[in-house]
């Protein structure tokens, strides 16, 4: 059978990993955003900031984790933006993290445009490789798959780990935790909910950007507009789909990659010849939907997400 | 930090905060011009220039300035009720997709009937394009901003699908677009000779409607209630769902005329690049015009004509066109703020 | 409970004056408290103790005033220095976060944030050595959400204690509590002052503020306008002092109870989320009569209220309307039904806080006229319901147009009872309908209950406020995890009897079963 063979390959768990990671980024940047409180739809365009400013820093020259360094900080300023508005202003998090998304991508363009302005052909530059882990890579199906991939996917699975341990055992966790579920028992232990959640957006949003630099770093070459495509609201599906779970978001994140892959190998096989290309193309968006009817009523979503809050005010 | 409500904002307060944010956009694009190595104020100028400073800018920006109204009317009626269709572009193409299928020769009618026909199919379609993300939050309280965001890739991945099968017009030379419109279903123009069509004064009519419905109606009263306080307004026994599907069927439809009135008056065939990214920005238009129906009118020839006199500007002046996102995007941002702070004033302690 | 004679001042507020706008909230206030002494802070609803609480833990800045705690000033605008300075807050509305652990919710600000572990362990037996000392019996591997409203009181003050709390603050902490959890309160609180500790109980409980206090201290209007050693002082004198003027009771003359208007029999309801279903629920509510409910916040009045006001339809079991079945339950139908809801919440259901007092006095009958024709509003005809019921129930507000949000809670409450008792309703759903008001709003508000009753309307009165049932009613129910107990008539029952059903004893498979 068809699927079964694409899916007995290395190549194909290979893909899934690569394809995984900039979501992996992305989730747990979001996740850490709404844990605290705040939904970010600023991701889209944080994401595609991440992926020119990442793409454009070694384009100049520089090193390609100076890229990822410049990716971040890219990101998160616009996270300071956007937490600025949302956490002490609290305006609409809706409103702001589409204007967020707008104003980024547009600046994205813009810069660009600015740097590059007779191109035809987006210049390519050298990206990541992967780093065989040795020993481990040797082994069959599994190594080729899963260790030999480029030093930000293994990034990327490391830090799973880490925003869990962080999130649930350590005083900051906690503090993150309760601020997006009761901000006034943060305030009442003597703590800022403001900077609690104006640091996890702004953290939160240079990850989502690492995520987008990943594909202009990793998976790709050069950047093109239309890169990013929707995964940023994806990986907000992602994250219902998760129940807010660092290690749950992660492994949909994988589950989502996985699908992802399987519908590009589809598409060479015979059956491609009689279903549209656009309908392959159509699984991930059609999926997350999916995920988000299966899981919106059953999980459980921080009590305070999208509630500003005022000091003093009941 | 702290915000303290002010029950009674002053008018130098309500009307100079925004004055203050539109402002900040214009220092925002003096500095962009800066960035971009060209004089400020001759860059200004040429955008103004290029969005109002002849008849024929003129026209184009009330040209452009039609489907932001009808997208801006589309937002404005949703998120009244606090329904956050993001799926406008969705929408649109929707629109766009019946106006091709009814309009290349499917109706023998005559065209005072076959246009209102269309127009009204067209919106039946967008209704229901939305309709789908909205019963998933009644039913099954499926969040609708993603939903509808990811209904807009599908959308387009469709219409994709359709120009290369079933919709390709046959002597499109191998390009992905639609047969022509007859002639009969073409929106004339509103003075022959002048490149306006009747698409716009469509707009204005919708958006006096839509000003009367939340005004004067039962059902304008229900959208209201339902945004401001959907509790509230389910205790004292408006039926929330149902008031959330009327919403959605209005704002799908208004959406949707967009599409029709881009092919029907404008483009006379359908492509994959009819809106570039009208449905996004309906949100900035509708937001600019605090979700008012005719506020939507100003603030979507306001748009237009940024983008219109962008893309003249950087013709000239060598400035990228997408200074015009960057400027809307950011006259966003500055109003919703400059509008929190009619109503509230900062307290450092 | 009076300190040793000369004891230490642990805190002094001096000259505390704090203003919004042209509000004068707290009125050079100052007092001192002494080691070892249990105080009580005494004032209604808006007499500027949230106020004066909020400028101590830093939340606030005073206008003027110092703060001095163990004879060291607190840096004003800090929330963290009155935590480290060892005074400790009870909030009226818990502070605790649902979906942690109650060793979470404690340990939670305890450590710097960037310090990388939690110490659990050594925060386990800690946690389990205060529970011992003060009575405070409850799990540290529960998680918050699933507690009843007396353990989450217990995590609050282990809150405290677990910062070593030398002051304790304690904001009306028996609200919520049966008259048991509240004397194991207390019992809590006299082994903490027999610990050295410090007590402020704000209340407007007279009661028990002449029970754990050694001295009373009276706000009114922003202003501290008495200062009594308990002992020297009775409730009669106090209530005074609180309000201004003398206090009368409401008072139910006596009247033949009439034919019943609204019969429930064996309701079931689902439960929703952490509130629980109705169980078997019989309640019959007769013209002429209050009903009132007693019972712990949570044990189902919400899918009571739910039920009667239209919103829920019954599970399983009977409703009858004027001895019909009705057809179809809804909130419209309720009302068409003639039934008078008035919400318990009257900011989140109660009320549209950004529509016209006009838009939210037709909020319940727009849909037809003489509001409305065919879908299309006469804003006319709902500017004169406005108009009328503000006059009616003296409703101070700036116009029928004026947002609503710009009005007080009583006058808030006031619109909705013009907007509810104008059409004359045979049946009236009053949930908690005098929470946060102050005295005269809540005489209103009694009153015109009242007046209802005597014009043949049936009343049921849902209150946490066990005082205010029993003043209220002609005839008590209690309930108790969604079911409800005998009908008491009036005077049949002591606070302690009602309080152990509260509790839960006496219900059939309830905690000890007779």
């Amino acid at each position: 059978m068809d699927i079964l063979d694409i899916i007995l390959t290395a190549s194909f768990w290979a893909a899934t990993v690569r394809i995984a990671s900039p979501l992996i980024f992305a989730t747990l940047g979001e996740l850490i955003c709404e844990r605290a409180g705040v939904l970010n739809l600023g991701i889209e365009g944080i994401m595609v900031i991440g992926a020119f400013a990442g793409w454009m820093t070694v384009w100049l020259g520089f090193g390609l984790w100076a890229g990822v360094l410049v990716a971040m900080l890219a990101g998160m300023v616009f996270g300071l933006l956007h937490a600025t508005l949302t956490v002490p202003f609290g305006l609409s998090q809706h409103v702001v993290g589409l204007g967020v998304t707008l104003l980024a991508t547009a600046t994205a363009a813009f810069a660009y445009r600015l740097s590059l302005p007779e191109v035809t052909s987006p210049p390519k530059i050298v990206p990541f490789q992967p780093v065989e882990i040795p020993g481990l890579s040797q082994i069959p199906l599994v190594g080729p798959a899963f260790f030999a991939q480029t030093p930000l996917t293994y990034l990327a699975f490391v830090l799973i780990a880490v925003v869990s341990v962080v999130l649930y055992r350590t005083p900051l966790g906690l503090a993150l935790r309760a601020a997006g579920e009761n901000p006034a028992s943060v305030e009442a232990q003597g703590l800022s909910v403001t900077a609690i959640r104006m640091g996890a957006v702004v953290v939160g949003s240079g990850l989502m950007a690492v995520g987008g630099a990943f594909l202009t770093m990793s998976a790709f070459s050069s950047f093109f507009f239309e890169m990013v495509n929707g995964r940023g609201w994806i990986c907000i599906a992602l994250v219902v789909f998760g129940a807010w779970r660092p290690g749950k978001a992660a492994l949909g994140a994988v589950l989502f990659a996985a699908f992802d892959a399987l519908q590009v190998r589809l598409q060479q096989t015979p059956m491609g010849a009689y279903v549209p290309y656009q309908v392959f193309l159509m699984v991930p968006y059609v999926l997350s939907i999916l995920a988000l009817v299966l899981m919106s009523r059953r999980a459980e979503v921080p009590a305070a997400l999208m509630v500003p809050f005022n000091k003093g005010e009941r | 930090m702290r915000l303290e409500p002010i029950a009674n904002p002053s008018s130098a307060r309500t009307f100079g905060l925004p004055a203050a944010a539109l402002g900040l956009t214009v220092v925002v694009a003096s500095a962009l011009a800066l960035v971009a190595g060209a004089d400020p104020f001759a860059t200004l100028g040429l955008i103004v220039k290029g969005a109002v400073g002849s008849r024929f800018a003129l026209l184009e920006t009330l040209n452009r300035a039609t489907p932001l109204i009808f997208t801006g009317l589309a937002v404005a009626v949703a998120f009244r009720a606090k329904l956050w269709n993001i799926g406008a572009e969705a929408q649109l193409y929707a629109g766009a997709v019946v106006t091709v299928l009814l309009g290349t020769g499917a109706l023998p009618l005559p065209s005072a009937l076959l246009i209102p026909v269309i127009a009204l199919a067209a919106a039946v379609a967008g209704a229901l394009v939305l309709l789908g993300p909205v019963l998933l939050k009644t039913r099954a309280g499926v969040d609708e901003v993603v939903t509808t965001l990811l209904f807009n890739f599908i959308m387009l991945l469709l219409v994709s699908w359709l120009l290369e099968g079933p919709l390709k017009d046959p002597m499109g030379m191998g390009w992905p677009k639609s047969p022509a419109l007859e002639k009969a279903a073409r929106l004339p123009r509103i003075v022959e000779g002048l490149r306006l069509h009747w698409g716009f004064a469509l707009a204005i009519l919708s958006a006096v409607a839509v000003w009367v419905i939340q005004t004067r109606t039962t059902l304008g009263y229900e959208i209201r209630a339902v945004g401001l306080n959907a509790e509230a307004a389910r205790f004292a026994g408006i039926p929330v769902g149902r008031v959330l599907v009327r919403t959605a069927l209005l704002s799908g439809g208004l959406a949707a005329l967009a599409g029709f009135s881009e092919v029907a008056g404008l483009k006379g065939n359908l492509t994959l690049d009819l809106s570039p990214g009208f449905g996004y920005t309906g949100i900035i238009v509708a937001m600019l015009a605090l979700l008012n129906p005719l506020g939507v009118v100003v603030s979507a020839v306001f748009v237009a004509g940024v983008f219109v006199g962008a893309d003249s500007m950087s013709r000239a002046a060598g400035v990228p066109t997408y200074i015009a996102d960057i400027l809307t995007a950011t006259a966003l941002l500055a109003m919703v703020l400059a509008l929190r702070l009619t109503r509230a004033r900062i307290r450092w302690r | 409970m009076a300190p040793e004679a000369g004891a230490e001042v642990v805190l002094r507020l001096s000259g505390i004056t704090k203003r919004f706008g042209p509000l004068l909230a707290n009125d050079a206030i100052g007092f001192e408290l002494r080691k070892g002494e249990v105080i009580a802070l005494l004032g209604e609803n808006g007499a500027g103790k949230t106020t004066l609480m909020n400028i101590l833990f830093g939340h606030y800045t005073a206008d003027a005033g110092t703060v001095e705690v163990f004879g060291r000033a607190l840096p004003p605008g800090h929330p963290r220095a009155a935590l480290d300075a060892g005074v400790g807050m009870v909030h009226q509305h818990f502070t605790l976060a649902d979906n942690m652990t109650v060793l979470e919710n404690i340990l939670l600000g305890t450590r710097p944030l960037l310090s990388p572990r939690l110490d659990a362990r050594g925060a386990r037996a800690k946690v389990a050595r205060l529970a011992r000392d003060f009575g405070l019996a409850v799990d540290p591997a529960a998680r918050v959400g699933a507690l009843s409203v007396g353990e989450r009181q217990r995590v609050e003050i282990l809150k405290a204690l677990y910062r070593d709390a030398r002051i304790l603050i304690l904001d009306e902490p028996t609200a919520v509590l049966t008259p048991q959890e509240t004397a194991a309160l207390f019992e809590t609180l006299r082994k903490a002052v027999a610990q050295g500790l410090s007590i402020i109980f704000i209340s407007h409980k007279l009661g028990e503020v002449m029970a754990i206090s050694s001295r009373v201290l009276v706000l009114r209007h922003g202003r501290l306008v008495g200062e009594v050693a308990t002992e020297a002082t009775d409730r009669h004198r106090l209530a005074e002092m609180m309000v201004g003027a003398e206090i009368t009771a409401p008072r139910l003359a006596e009247r033949a109870p009439g034919p019943a208007l609204l019969t429930l029999s064996n309701v079931e309801t689902p439960r929703r989320g952490n509130a629980p279903g109705l169980k078997g629920v019989n309640l019959t509510l007769r013209a002429g009569r209050i009903t009132g409910l007693a019972g712990v916040s949570g044990n189902g009045q919400a899918a009571l209220a739910a039920l009667i006001g239209g919103l829920e339809a019954p599970e399983r079991g009977g409703m009858e309307l004027h001895g019909e079945v009705p057809a179809g339950w809804s909130a419209r139908a309720a009302l068409a039904a003639g039934i008078a809801r008035i919400p318990e919440d009257r900011h989140r259901t109660g009320t549209i806080a950004d529509f016209s007092l006009t838009e939210n006095a037709v909020l319940e009958s727009y849909a037809g006229a003489p509001y409305s024709r065919r879908g299309w509003m006469d804003w006319a005809a709902a500017e004169g319901f406005a108009r009328k019921v503000i006059e009616t129930y003296d409703v101070r507000c700036p116009g029928p147009q004026a947002r609503i949000r710009l009005l007080s809670g009583g006058n808030m409450q006031k619109l909705i009872l013009g907007r509810v008792l104008e059409a004359r309703p045979q049946i009236i759903l009053a949930n908690q309908p005098v929470r946060g008001l102050d005295i005269g709003a809540v005489t209103f508000v009694h009153n015109r209950l009242i007046a209802a009753r005597d014009e043949g309307a049936a009343v049921l009165l849902i209150s946490e406020d066990l005082d205010e049932v029993m003043a209220l009613s002609d005839v008590i129910h209690v309930i108790y995890e969604g079911r409800l107990s005998p009908a008491f008539p009036r005077g049949t029952m002591s606070p302690a009897e009602l309080g152990a059903w509260m509790a839960g004893h006496g219900f059939d498979g309830g905690r000890d079963a007779a």
